[in-house]
């Protein structure tokens, strides 16, 4: 299945599996599929923190690191940020992250 | 979480099997999916004017205006997403009239269309010049759909002058990119000060600055008297009423928007300004709702009522009309936000400020394009507008959230990180 990559959100002990193409942001692969819990109102423009979510720790390493105004951002999202937190807005789907676990915060 | 199969929204309603949004942009798009995210079963029509699923309005006066950007890059989400989630699409089709008692929409093909459940989504239109000259002009533009940026962008060739009308968000945001396609602007704005509706006066001066330094001739104070006419019908002169004259090859009139409430109006709906809707979003008929730019709602804050246009409020509201619909209802309350982006900034507002409250401005003098201006009452955070600062912008949204009082010394002292002002949460180890 080249050119797509899959991504697996887990929301209060429910799985979503969606799969998106390659180069795909994670927030518009919850969007695009109607997962709940990710609002994203600002279209990915790095303006709101409502696509907030928690990266499985399994994952996290594989990811490139968050940039300063993302790292920024994180730090007033609705649900108090971990070390795993991300704005999925800015974390792009490639063949690496095929499979990712993305767990979504009970509030944005 | 909601999965019952049929759908009692609240007792008043009864069953809803089906349920009918009249208009296809960011407010009704978003209900038809928020509804399917709460695993609403019933179906849901869609009735949208415009030939396009819908979109993203705000980059058409920011980033596709711009250029480079393709159509598809504005709907919100793709199309197939609609199909595959069963959202049914009366695309490029007008509602010409609601027969609210025998519960149907008449469509302007002649078809009629049954609800349940009603949900106004209608937006609004530019509010117009009125004058006759600019009928037959094909050089004058309002933004307001895809087509008018498409329009308008061919005009914005380096050399051309351009006349904006109003020094509100869109008539700013166009300057700024017009700025940026190396156009002459001159910017007309009635009102002494730029975003005098929305911004306090230090924000409106700030602009003004920006502006102004990136070589935008902007004259507030000052209104159109009329408009000089070409032998082609085109606008070649706007005159100001102090009698001076703006030679001009393209002008953007972008004055405001008038609600689309004609529809509702005809209907015998309860109407001003905005569809008048209660805390629940629902309008004089239990059984129709409005959302979005068009509705105007119960403020608590102020014990009038309100009506905003921001994406933020329309994502909210219809998120609120989704939860009511699947039978979890909470009044409606979220707190607004906006955001602009001009050149290299980025302005955003969180929250409504009162004239009387009082207003802190916090300013780092290293930072030349960046401040904040805080709203409070009673030391009370209720609003904030901050330039070019993510962070703060985040940080503020939960001051403003949560109704934080704050000294406001320290609010004002750009050397004390803003998030030390948010109360401890109880287990936060950061």
């Amino acid at each position: 299945m080249s050119g797509k990559s899959k991504v697996v959100f887990v929301r209060g002990g429910h799985r979503t599996e969606v799969e998106v193409l390659v180069g795909t942001s994670a927030m518009h692969a919850a969007t695009d599929n109607l997962v709940g819990g990710i609002v994203g109102e600002c279209g990915g423009d790095l303006s709101c923190a409502t696509c907030h979510v928690f990266v499985d720790p399994d994952w996290f390493d594989r990811l490139a690191p968050a940039g300063a105004d993302e790292r920024d951002m994180l730090e007033a999202t609705s649900e108090e940020p971990t070390e795993f937190s991300r704005l999925s807005c800015q974390v792009p789907c490639t063949a690496e992250t095929d499979g990712i676990v993305l767990h979504v915060p009970e509030s944005q | 979480m909601p999965t019952a199969d049929k759908h009692q929204a609240l007792d008043t309603v009864g069953v809803v099997d089906h349920v009918v949004i009249v208009g296809a942009g960011q407010a009704g798009g978003d209900l038809a999916a928020s509804l399917r995210e709460l695993s609403y079963a019933g179906r849901i029509t869609m009735v949208g004017s415009e030939d396009s699923y819908p979109y993203s309005r705000h980059p058409l006066s920011k980033s596709y205006l711009l250029g480079g950007k393709p159509r598809s890059e504005l709907l919100i989400r793709p199309e197939e997403t609609y199909r595959r989630f069963d959202i049914e699409f009366e695309r490029g089709v007008r509602v010409v009239a609601i027969d609210r008692d025998h519960k149907h929409v008449i469509l302007d093909d002649g078809r009629d269309v049954g609800y349940d459940v009603l949900v106004l989504a209608t937006g609004g239109l530019p509010r117009t010049y009125p004058d006759a000259a600019l009928d037959h002009a094909s050089n004058v533009f309002y933004l307001r759909v895809a087509e008018h940026a498409d329009a308008l962008r061919k005009h914005l060739v380096p050399g051309a002058r351009l006349t904006v009308v109003g020094g509100g968000y869109i008539g700013l945001e166009v300057a700024a990119v017009a700025r940026g396609l190396g156009v002459e602007v001159t910017l007309v704005e009635r009102e002494e000060r730029l975003l005098a509706r929305v911004t306090s006066p230090v924000t409106s001066a700030f602009f003004a600055q920006v502006h102004d330094e990136e070589g935008v001739v902007v004259r507030t104070g000052s209104s159109v008297s009329s408009f000089e006419v070409g032998a082609d019908r085109n606008v070649t002169g706007v005159v100001l009423d102090d009698g001076s004259t703006i030679q001009t090859d393209v002008c953007l009139i972008g004055i405001g928007l008038r609600p689309n409430t004609d529809l509702a109006q005809a209907a015998g709906l309860d109407v001003s300004d905005g569809v008048l809707v209660d805390s629940a979003l629902r309008t004089s008929d239990v059984s129709i709702f409005a959302i979005g730019d068009v509705a105007r709602y119960p403020c608590r804050d102020s014990g009038d009522t309100r009506r905003l246009e921001s994406i933020p409020n329309c994502t909210e509201q219809a998120r609120a009309v989704a939860r009511t619909l699947t039978s979890v209802t909470e009044p409606y309350e979220a707190v607004p936000w906006f955001w602009s982006d001009q050149y290299d900034m980025k302005l955003q507002v969180v929250g409504l400020a009162a004239p009387s409250d009082v207003v802190v401005v916090r300013r780092d003098p290293d930072r030349k394009r960046s401040f904040a201006v805080f709203y409070l009452r009673y030391n009370e955070v209720c609003a904030a507008e901050i330039v070019s600062s993510p962070r703060d912008f985040a940080i503020a949204k939960k001051l403003v959230h949560q109704r934080v009082v704050v000294d406001p010394d320290k609010l004002a002292d750009a050397a004390a990180p803003l998030r030390d002002l948010l109360p401890r949460a109880p287990s936060s180890s950061r």
